[in-house]
């Protein structure tokens, strides 16, 4: 798979190889170098069109992440005590095979379900989509890319008749006005965002803005527009009156490529009539709503793009639609620079839904139609064809928890953490009857549900396939490590699974090349222009030039290599008339509203250096700096009125559940919301799986969740202690305290807030770590203790504890921890907690009468001082009881070049 | 014409009394300074160095013949004094010299206590004060010779570290279950005693003597348990007894010490002592600390200035190389007493602060006394430690900008 895997190209280092990264769905291109040794050194391409050279900080410290320490490396099996035993790749494969086989029997194909992840290969996915849905005969296939971006896909199927993102990343830097709805894109895809203020720089482009939340996103652009949650949709009906009433629409284009443009109007009169209602309903005044209507009327080559505000609503599918209906409305869609624009949160988020990873797609692009399952079953030879629509992955949840659903396959993600009702999903997976997790690591929330099998799959830099971004460029994701202990890539596993179940001869594929064109010769066939996604020109791609394949954007079909750059500039949509279709919108309301038990709406997101579940972010030192812990964000105004302080806890709590996190005062919330990060895990915090008090209420479309805007309640916690603890290998603090994990250069550290008393924690650290090298800082009554274990030269651990409300700072600690060149040259000053910058280190004391210590004396001598006499003068030293004259006499002889700065 | 002013003793108090009135009242008198060691005065701190060889004889000496001189300073070396005579305010000197004076100060010091064991007296049963002492020890020490020091406190043990140093095979016997126990808890005795252990020498810990064994010298000491330790030579530091008899034989009122007011005046009103053999407010110092400050006040208080001694805290210093140990105050914490301890045993270092109401009331610093003077300062100050509660056991540098 190495050899023919790298392109050799100009500026190329020597070695590197040819990538993406696996973050979010900007699909960057990275060149790796292996370092030889399990490591890499990583650059970001500047050949790839999506990011030309550049790289985030996420993506910038992806080298840091190789480790293998956390991975799964060999197939394990529960056994009866709960505890797992390593077994070998046949026994698993055919426990796995006899496992889904006994459920199927009993109680038919539908008890069976598969819950993929847009961080699989779009070659893992195609073959999981094909044996279940194919083979195994159940249509219960769904993917975390339900949480991102199903509302985006429902939204484009329903007006544009396909999931087609129109434009290109090119326009990013050509519009003339950007607007942002519902997206921190300088957090969450900073690599575009940085194109666009290029742009704004360069070409004076303008960005608008328009979020609940004032996020660092906002503070870059020309206007902010901070729009009450859930009422974006009024706010591009707004727009569309505006537009027809200014006679700033495209007639010719309405005419000849849209239906349904009276209907939206009359919608739109219906839920945002005037300038006054927008303003009623979004919170916005109205002399902004103007400004924003005529900024945006006023601009041909205007591009709305949007992330998760839109999709992680209960009606994200209609606001997906009201902004595509103005862009429809103007003929602005498919010209460079002008257009609506889904910024996909995962790197294959936009191949699994090609593969139809969906529950509710098929496969490439089709639907569960009559037409469309015999197409299907016809080319994949299929016995046992699904026949609807499966559960999406809220719904397929609640099936597992009601066991209507027996056996589940989770593949590369984590849904015990990600899904919302978090809590409950946890539960329900324990109680699977068979329950299968192909992952990365060892240790995660899903697997702490206790799966009957783990399969060590493949991670990034091991595996080979395909992503599709979010501007539809399909891209190589190309090994550049061996697979490490018995790791295996997806597809292999699942081939096997297939062969063992008796559907051998539809998965003998030798490498994810013939996959691929397998997938490309679904995608055309008999497709003849009816279907968006068509790649034919690669179906009979060779291996090598799989291997070789450059960056291209879909469509692809035969005969046009050089894919398409954009689509419905002149109108046809893969609709049966060729025209797009507005639709009528619901009057914006949010899933659940606020009340006097629950007065804050919950926001969720992402920090900036993270990623998801943290299993690879977390691994990186760097990365974990930025934010250490997970925070509540809380307007001032609220913190008051609930008694919440800055680094203070609260406890976020409703129906589904509750977490404590630290609290972090911001402005940039509107009073009445909160936000919290989606990061944390029971792997990486005490309290802070978020999902667990997110509801479960979904679009009716999409059937993804109202991720942010959970109605909760907010109350101060108080702990008795506070501190941190560093250790190489881990720390368990005692039941009932809050921590936060994070990488530190070295090992691991956790910051904690507990009710132990100091004496219980010395005492545990003590069991944990022995009293061989350790060094206290003892104040039982004053509630502190401090301890650092050092052993030969190497501080191996360091617990610092003081009262709730005075957290002990750690950098100076975590420096010795990570490097021993750091470690003062007094161990107890360790334990100080900080240096004396410009204060230096006394060093060992000489006179102790004056307590001066050598230091001193040292830099005295060498600032003039001649005899023993004159340091007295000096620095009294010597003048008590004089013991020490002799001494600084010595140091008085010593050449000067052992005399300190 | 210069009023006579005599000083009885010549050792550190003394010395420091003439430099400190020299500063502020050359020629108010005529001074002369009688000693009954035979040579120039010393920095008596420095003998367990000197034992130890660390330092040579001539490092130890306060001050030059000549700096006396230049202070047109009278001195009689190597004589006692016999008596005073209160009425005619002279001093007899042994062999009959009387000397008028005006103002007497007495700095006599003190003498070690020998207690009167069987066999106390004899050849090779020695005590540790002056530097006669120090060239006998040193003799038996650099032959490799066996001996037992008596006394676990502060000079015993630096006479225990100066003969091992300088080649004696020592043991250390103490009376009572830790070392020090006058200035130390039991954590920092123990690490103490390890340290000591670590230089070679053996302790034995509730060890009571019973006697000294041998025939015409000493061959070992007997315990209380029966065992015996064989010995070459054996030094006695179990402590000082304030040289008081000549004061008390003029009819000045004596206690432990010859008693005196805060201006360092007995009862007769031109009778002052300082140091070692003055009792102040019922305390009598061992230290040179006190002694230095009581030398100050009182030369203030010659100046006609006004000046007031109001006691000392104790501090207590041990000076052995690489085993520094300082103590001041409370050292156990009592009732309604709090505790800051740091401790690192790799190093061997023990940092004990007593608290009381948010003042600090003693620490014991082992192993490494740095800003020992910063906590005593704190501690004769009883201000409010509250702001600095967690930064105190890392010394001053720490502290500051802290307490504000």
């Amino acid at each position: 798979m190495r050899g023919d895997a790298s392109l050799p190209g100009p500026g190329m280092p020597d070695g590197a190889i040819r990538t993406t990264c696996p973050y979010c769905g900007v699909g960057c291109g990275v060149l790796a170098t292996p370092d030889g040794r399990g490591g890499a050194a990583i650059a970001g391409d500047p050949a790839h069109s999506a990011n030309l050279g550049r790289l985030c900080s996420k993506g910038s410290a992806l080298g840091e992440t190789l480790g293998l320490g956390s991975r799964v490396l060999h197939p394990l099996r529960r056994n009866a005590t709960g505890g797992y035993d390593r077994v070998s790749w046949d026994f698993a494969l055919d426990a796995l095979a006899d496992g889904l086989r006994t459920i199927i029997a009993k109680d038919g194909p539908e008890a069976v379900a598969f819950y993929l992840s847009g961080q699989l290969l779009t070659e893992d996915y195609y073959v999981a989509n094909k044996l279940m849905k194919g083979f195994i005969g159940s249509p219960h296939v769904d993917t975390n890319s339900r949480l991102c971006m199903s509302s985006t896909v429902a939204g484009h199927k329903r007006v544009l008749g396909s999931d087609t993102v129109p434009g290109n990343y090119e326009d990013l830097d050509c519009a003339d006005l950007i607007v942002l709805v519902g997206s921190n894109t300088a957090w969450c895809h900073p690599v575009l965002f940085r194109r666009m203020q290029q742009n704004r720089t360069q070409r004076g482009a303008r960005i608008v803005v328009i979020d609940p939340r004032v996020t660092a996103t906002a503070e870059d652009a020309d206007m902010v527009l901070a729009i009450k949650p859930g009422s974006d949709s009024v706010l591009f009906a707004g727009l569309l009156l505006h537009l027809a009433a200014n006679g700033l629409t495209d007639a010719t284009y309405l005419a000849h490529h849209v239906s349904g443009y009276e209907t939206a109007l009359e919608n739109a009169r219906q839920i945002a009539p005037t300038i006054a209602s927008v303003s009623e309903r979004t919170g916005l005044q109205p002399v902004e709503i103007a400004a924003f209507y005529d900024l945006w009327g006023a601009t041909p080559a205007v591009i709305t793009a949007w992330s998760q505000g839109v999709n992680q609503s209960a009606q994200g599918t209609d606001k997906v639609a009201a902004i595509l209906h103005c862009h429809l409305a103007t003929g602005r869609i498919g010209r460079p620079g002008g257009g609506p624009f889904s910024l996909t949160g995962q790197p294959n988020a936009m191949g699994g839904r090609e593969v139809g990873g969906l529950a509710n797609m098929l496969a490439a692009h089709m639907g569960y139609s009559p037409v469309e399952i015999d197409r299907v079953g016809r080319f994949w030879h299929a016995p046992k064809m699904a026949q609807a629509e499966g559960l999406k992955a809220v719904a397929m949840m609640e099936a597992v928890a009601q066991r209507t659903i027996k056996a589940l396959w989770v593949m590369a993600t984590n849904p015990a953490v990600s899904l919302p009702h978090a809590d409950q999903v946890r539960a329900a997976l324990s109680g699977l009857d068979f329950f299968v997790v192909s992952e990365n690591v060892l240790s995660n929330d899903t697997l702490s549900a206790k799966p009957h099998l783990i399969l060590p799959a493949a991670a990034w830099g091991e595996k080979d396939g395909t992503v599709t971004n979010s501007e539809r460029r399909i891209s190589r994701q190309r090994a550049f490590l061996p697979l490490p202990g018995e790791v295996k890539p997806d597809w292999w596993i699942i081939c096997e699974v297939a062969r063992r179940l008796g559907f051998g001869a539809a998965f003998t594929y030798a490498g994810p090349d013939e996959i691929y064109a397998e997938h490309a010769a679904l995608s055309a066939f008999e497709n003849d222009g009816t279907r968006d996604f068509d790649i034919g020109a690669h179906e009979s791609l060779s291996k090598r030039a799989y291997d070789a394949l450059k960056p291209v954007q879909w469509p692809v079909p035969a005969g046009q290599p050089l894919g398409t750059a954009r689509l419905f500039a002149q109108g046809g949509f893969f609709t049966a008339d060729g025209r797009a279709r507005m639709v009528p919108l619901a009057v914006p309301a949010l899933a659940a509203a606020t009340s006097e038990a629950l007065p804050l709406l919950l926001n969720t997101g992402r920090i900036r250096d993270h990623w998801h579940t943290m299993t690879r972010t977390g691994l990186s030192p760097r990365l974990s700096a930025h934010a250490s812990e997970p925070c509540v964000h809380v307007h001032p105004a609220d913190a008051t009125r609930f008694g919440l302080a800055e680094g203070g806890f609260a406890r976020i709590a409703n129906p589904f559940g509750a977490v404590v996190l630290k609290v972090a005062l911001d402005p940039g919330l509107q009073v009445g919301s909160i936000f919290a990060p989606i990061h944390w895990s029971a792997e990486t915090a005490s309290h802070a799986r978020i999902g667990a008090a997110v509801q479960p209420a979904c679009d009716p479309f999409s059937g993804q969740p109202e991720m942010k805007a959970t109605p909760s309640s907010v109350a101060p916690v108080a702990f008795a202690s506070q501190g941190f603890v560093l250790s190489r290998g881990g720390f368990a603090l005692p039941d009932g305290s809050w921590w936060a994990k994070l990488a530190v250069e070295g090992g691991e550290g956790r910051l904690f807030a507990t009710d132990a008393t100091p004496m219980e924690l010395m005492e545990s650290i003590r069991a944990a770590f022995g009293e061989d090298g350790l060094t206290e800082m003892i104040d039982l009554e004053g509630g502190v203790y401090r301890c650092a274990v050092l052993r030969d030269g190497r501080l191996e651990a360091a617990l610092f504890v003081a009262p709730f409300g005075y957290a002990p700072l750690w950098d100076t600690v975590k420096r010795a921890f990570a490097d021993t060149a750091a470690l003062p040259e007094n161990r107890l000053a360790l334990l100080a907690g900080r240096s004396l910058d410009g204060s230096a280190d006394p060093g060992p004391t000489v006179c102790a009468c004056f307590g001066v210590g050598l230091n001193a004396i040292r830099a005295a001598f060498a600032g003039g001082a001649a005899t023993p006499e004159e340091i007295g003068a000096q620095l009294k030293a010597g003048t008590n009881c004089g013991s020490c004259l002799p001494e600084i006499r010595r140091i008085g002889a010593q050449p000067p070049a052992t005399v300190a700065a | 014409m210069a009023e006579p002013l005599i000083i009885v003793g010549k050792g550190m108090a003394a010395t420091r009394l003439v430099d400190e009135l020299s500063q502020r009242a050359l020629g108010r008198y005529s001074i002369a300074v009688i000693g009954a060691e035979g040579r120039l005065a010393y920095n008596r701190v420095l003998l367990s160095p000197l034992l130890a060889g660390e330092i040579e004889e001539a490092e130890i000496e306060l001050k030059p013949a000549a700096w006396w001189q230049g202070r047109g300073v009278s001195t009689f070396y190597g004589r006692c004094v016999r008596e005073i005579d209160r009425a005619g305010k002279t001093v007899t000197l042994e062999g009959g010299l009387t000397l008028p004076y005006g103002k007497l100060v007495l700095a006599t010091g003190s003498t070690p206590l020998k207690p009167p064991f069987p066999g106390g007296d004899l050849p090779g049963v020695a005590t540790f004060r002056d530097t006669a002492d120090v060239g006998m020890m040193r003799a038996y020490a650099e032959r490799g010779a066996r001996i037992v020091v008596i006394g676990g406190g502060l000079l015993g043990l630096e006479a225990a570290y100066g003969l091992s140093r300088a080649g004696g095979k020592v043991t250390l016997l103490h009376l009572v279950d830790r070392l020090m126990e006058r200035q130390l808890d039991a954590e920092g005795a123990a690490l103490l005693a390890s340290a000591i252990r670590a230089r070679g020498i053996q302790v034995r810990l509730n060890a009571a003597t019973k006697g000294f064994v041998g025939t015409d010298k000493v061959e070992g000491v007997e315990l209380a348990d029966g065992a015996i330790i064989p010995a070459d030579l054996v030094v006695i530091a179990i402590g000082v007894r304030p040289n008081v008899d000549l004061a008390r034989a003029a009819g000045i009122a004596v206690n432990r010490g010859i008693i005196v007011d805060d201006g360092m005046v007995s009862d007769d009103d031109s009778i002052f002592a300082i140091g070692e053999c003055a009792e102040h407010r019922g305390s009598v110092y061992g230290l040179v600390e006190p002694a230095y400050e009581q030398a100050r006040v009182l030369a203030t208080r010659l100046s006609d200035k006004p000046a007031a001694y109001e006691g000392s805290l104790l501090a207590t210093n041990l000076k052995v190389s690489g085993v520094g140990v300082f103590s001041a105050g409370e050292f156990e914490a009592g009732e309604g007493a709090e505790t800051v301890v740091l401790r690192d045993r790799v190093s061997g270092i023990y940092r004990k602060f007593v608290l009381r109401e948010g003042r600090l009331a003693g620490c014991v610093l082992v192993g490494d006394t740095q800003g020992a003077l910063f906590y005593l300062g704190l501690i004769r100050s009883g201000q409010d430690i509250s702001a600095i509660r967690a930064d105190l056991p890392f010394g001053e540098p720490y502290c500051i900008g802290r307490a504000a």
